[in-house]
């Protein structure tokens, strides 16, 4: 069995796991999916602890990070980002083509 | 223009006659030359070109002297073009550079001919994110933000966006060839009290700067709220303005000692 990695990106709306889903992106390894920019305005689940429940492992959680002295109200990224992973058969040739 | 500070663009549908529309589609698949950096309009777009007369539309017109004032300056033009099902979107992004500046923002028209599906890809945007500091592409890794807007739109239509807005061409999984016509344009005049200001006490102006967007985090949501008052504050000329009292109270520092 070829086992390649699913990564789904949550942003949530504050640092707890259980805070709703503001933004999203996904990453198959597997090749059989190709998302991008821009291709969905429904979230794939409405809470980081929803997604645990659908089974994918929660692998990176971004630090608080206090804001820099004379920066307090500077807007920028979304801060509340969370990686997660699935394994899931499957593999990509060279051409990009799902192989496995 | 309570609007375009909360949301970071302006929308104007189906502005543009569709003799025009019909004319661009003929000649936009076929590039257009840039212009110098900072050419007048009149250098940049002569007499009679289609340019200026997509300039000179009143509704076109109106909104880009209420934003940047008379005589602005085009920065850039380029055309866009998405091919049919050509599979790959554009990153999120803001354009050129990191852009900081509080009291003057530059527009970008957008201009589509064609009627655009939402499986054209027509552009993507993220209302209310043009105050955040970000640097071109290093928004990219965020696919989809809840309340995303996914430009579908008819034909003629124009969009002004801040310059700070996050955006990007959406994939276009039709068979239709799609095209969009954008001009950067730089004030020339401080950009204070260009518009239609005769409405600016009345209360709708306050609810719609407080506006916010589902892809807010609930903290740094306030922050947009406290930035936008700032704005605010430099495109009225009133320093006294302020939405539930954020920017009084935090920069409250008196100076009367105690007798």
């Amino acid at each position: 069995m070829t086992v390649r990695q699913q990564v789904l990106v949550l942003y949530l709306g504050t640092s707890a796991l259980d805070s709703p889903v503001v933004g999203w992106s996904v990453y198959d390894g597997t090749g059989r999916t190709s998302p991008t920019t821009g291709d969905s305005d429904e979230p794939p689940y409405k809470s980081g602890v929803d997604a645990l429940r659908d089974g994918w492992r929660l692998f990176q959680a971004a630090q608080l990070i206090p804001p820099y002295p004379g920066s307090e109200y500077d807007v920028s990224f979304l801060k509340h980002e969370f990686f997660f992973e699935k394994l899931a058969e499957g593999s990509v040739g060279p051409e990009g083509v799902a192989a496995g | 223009m309570a609007h375009f500070v909360a949301h970071g663009s302006l929308r104007l549908d189906a502005v543009v006659p569709a003799e025009m529309n019909a004319e661009a589609i003929g000649f936009l698949g076929r590039g257009v030359p840039g212009v110098p950096y900072g050419s007048a309009v009149a250098d940049a777009y002569p007499e009679g070109s289609f340019a200026r007369r997509l300039l000179d539309i009143p509704a076109v017109a109106g909104a880009l002297r209420s934003l940047v004032g008379p005589h602005p300056r085009v920065d850039h033009h380029a055309v866009h073009v998405r091919d049919p099902r050509e599979g790959s979107a554009q990153p999120l992004h803001g354009d050129a550079i990191i852009d900081v500046r509080t009291d003057a923002f530059d527009v970008q028209l957008m201009y589509y001919p064609q009627d655009v599906t939402l499986d054209m890809g027509g552009t993507l945007s993220v209302p209310g994110s043009h105050l955040r500091r970000t640097n071109e592409t290093d928004t990219g890794r965020y696919q989809n933000l809840l309340g995303q807007s996914r430009l579908v739109c008819p034909a003629g239509t124009v969009v002004f966006l801040h310059h700070g807005l996050w955006h990007g061409g959406r994939r276009n999984d039709s068979d239709a060839v799609r095209y969009m016509f954008k001009i950067r344009f730089n004030p020339a005049v401080r950009q204070r009290r260009l518009w239609d200001t005769s409405d600016l006490e009345d209360p709708r102006v306050a609810e719609e700067l407080m506006t916010t967007f589902p892809w807010y985090e609930p903290a740094t949501g306030r922050l947009e709220i406290y930035n936008r008052v700032l704005l605010w504050r430099s495109l009225t000329g009133d320093e006294s303005f302020d939405l539930e009292h954020w920017v009084t109270r935090v920069s409250n520092r008196p100076q009367e000692e105690v007798a």
